[in-house]
């Protein structure tokens, strides 16, 4: 046999990724053809890149959790955790925005290394111990806050908000930010040691233990990035809606898992993609907008969101089994 | 001589099986020891419990002259300690090179993978093992390779990194005769080089070829420690350990 050529390997090389940028362009056309004059209004477009940053926070850590062979439904409420603590310090403490930042993505992060621990020394399954921290987490939010929203307009006059959800030429910052955390995102997944563990204990984890990759910890490791990409999804939302909201990013956590799947990662860990996590956010986050903005019936929305996840799946099918 | 390392009276149990009992071994610097019994005698559990996997119930490790307190296949390694276990330790979704840096990457600063460098070196060993098909790179998941290859890698990631104690658990079922000979040059090497061999087998004549010492395992017992002087042919290994295991100690 011949050694594929350049192009084919490449092709095969990178099929997931390729796939679902297939499916995104599907999605750009469809929206094309249906409505040419709104499709080329820029007011489509700005609904999506307003969700679309918020969204691939909460995909690419999804991606490493999912290749990890495990699964994590707490980061929807992890995302108004965070935000809680943002607005929350800033408002009833009087902390400097950028303070209130920090200490919100560190809340996230503290509760997702809470979620590891639990899987990792508990030994629950993460699927279960997740569903259970969601509840739990957003239970106490509904408690604490009494179910009142909390509202930081003043933030708009300080320097941090243009640079985090300002407009540079007509693009709103988040984008920029978003695409920063996919870049080092993608460099920890693929040339990274936490990245290669993470596939390494997917795949097999008493293979890696017994070659000493540190199991638990990375496992920890992993929850934890979780638990900061949700912050940081959630302090940004709280920052485009000047408002804190007791049931803020519950909406999210279907479509944020439907993003990592419909991108190509497969469910049973050990292989995964970035750059497909990408434009699987972006087939969700049109979808969600694109929709409505086209003028159809919202009542659609719903139905060709199932639709589309499902033929992406099967069209991720070709991409083949498990190697064993 | 010191020995590298040394178990003592170690236990090990499974719920209610006692995979190992009170055993004891140690292997010198520049020698190889045969380690033999049954099937589920406890030589896999052994080796496990010696590199790190799994916690002793009882008993201690003893690296170079001191004992080990939380011993983990990680710090095995840091002591140059490398394993070819039975299941090979591999991850098959995996590239080969992966496969052969897990848990030992070649870094930079921040833990950032060396990525051209892990290649060449996977290059290199590859060229050594001497696959066949052409279609085979270092990116190659290790799930497309045949079972003689597979083995092929867990022992070459054993080799890469110099070890004072190698650990082969049945390192040569699946080789072809070649490729067994090539394990065998591999061990002899080893041990000219001063370094140390524990090897695991099922073939006795094999085992008694490239081993200096034996110790035979029997359900969890170590129940003989023999070198050559003791036992000069394979044949009367083999009469040894008939002996035991029908000596029905339990
Ligand atoms: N992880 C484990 N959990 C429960 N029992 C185990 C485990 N590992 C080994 N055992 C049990 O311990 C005993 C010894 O097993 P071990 O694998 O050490 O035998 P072995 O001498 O290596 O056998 P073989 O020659 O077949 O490889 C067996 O009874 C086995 O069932
Ligand atoms: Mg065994």
């Amino acid at each position: 046999m011949q050694k594929k050529t350049g192009l084919v390997s490449y092709l095969s090389d990178n099929s997931r990724p390729l796939s679902s940028f297939f499916y995104f362009a599907l999605i750009m056309t469809i929206f094309f053809a249906a409505a040419p004059e709104v499709f080329f209004a820029a007011k489509f477009h700005q609904a999506v890149m307003t969700t679309l940053p918020i969204i691939i926070f909460l995909v690419i850590p999804l991606v490493f959790i999912v290749t990890m062979g495990e699964i994590d439904l707490s980061f929807a409420s992890i995302f108004g955790f965070a935000a809680w603590i943002f607005a929350g310090s800033i408002k009833y403490f009087g902390f400097d925005p950028f303070l209130g930042l920090l200490v919100g993505i560190a809340g996230g992060a503290a509760l997702g290394i809470f979620m590891g621990c639990l899987v990792v020394y508990g030994r629950i399954s993460s699927l279960v111990a997740s569903l259970g921290a969601l509840f739990l987490i957003r239970g106490f939010l509904f408690v604490v806050s009494d179910s009142k929203s909390i509202t930081i307009i003043e933030i708009r006059d300080h320097w941090m908000y243009p640079l985090l959800v300002g407009k540079f030429y007509g693009f709103p910052m988040q984008l920029f930010w978003a695409a920063l955390f996919v870049i080092i995102s993608y460099f920890l997944y693929h040339r990274h040691v936490f990245g290669a563990h993470v596939h390494h204990v997917g795949d097999n984890p008493d293979s890696a233990a017994q070659m000493g990759v540190n199991v638990d910890l990375t496992r920890i490791y992993c929850f934890m990035f979780c638990g900061i990409g949700a912050g940081i999804a959630g302090i940004f939302s709280t920052l485009i809606n000047f408002t804190w909201w007791p049931t803020q990013g519950f909406g999210f956590l279907l479509l944020a898992i439907a993003g990592v799947f419909v991108g190509g990662t497969p469910t049973w860990g050990g292989v995964g993609t970035i750059l497909g996590a990408v434009f699987g956010s972006g087939v969700i986050a049109y979808m969600e907008t694109g929709i409505v903005a086209m003028g159809w019936s919202g009542l659609w929305r719903q139905f060709f969101n199932g639709l589309i996840i499902i033929l992406a799946l099967l069209g991720h099918r070709f991409h083949g089994n498990r190697i064993r | 001589m010191e020995p590298i390392i040394e178990l003592k009276n170690v236990t090990k149990k499974f719920g209610g099986i006692t995979a190992l009992d009170n055993a004891s071994l140690h292997v010198d610097k520049g020698e190889v020891v045969g380690l033999i019994g049954d099937n589920g005698a406890g030589k896999s559990t052994l080796i496990k419990t010696l590199v790190g996997v799994h916690k002793p119930d009882n008993g201690d490790i003893i690296i170079k002259g001191q004992k080990v307190n939380n011993w983990n296949t990680k710090k095995a390694r840091e002591a140059k300690i490398e394993t070819v276990f039975q299941d090979r330790a591999l991850t098959p979704q995996q590239s080969i090179v992966w496969n052969i840096f897990m848990g030992k990457e070649l870094r930079h600063p921040f833990g950032f993978i060396k990525v051209k460098e892990q290649i060449d070196e996977a290059n290199k060993i590859i060229r050594e093992i001497g696959f066949t098909s052409k279609l085979i790179d270092a990116n190659s998941p290790v799930g497309n390779l045949s079972g003689g290859e597979r083995q092929g890698v867990a022992i070459a990631r054993a080799i890469y990194n110099d070890a004072d104690l190698i650990v082969l658990d049945e390192p040569t079922t699946a080789l072809s005769l070649i490729e067994t000979q090539k394990v065998f040059d591999f061990v002899n090497n080893v041990k000219a080089k001063g370094r140390s061999v524990l090897f695991i087998g099922h073939n006795i004549f094999h085992v008694f070829d490239i081993s200096d010492r034996f110790i035979i395992l029997d359900r969890g017992h170590v129940v003989h420690k023999l070198d050559k002087n003791d036992v000069k042919t394979p044949e009367e290994l083999i009469k040894v350990m008939k002996d035991t295991v029908t000596g029905g100690k339990s």
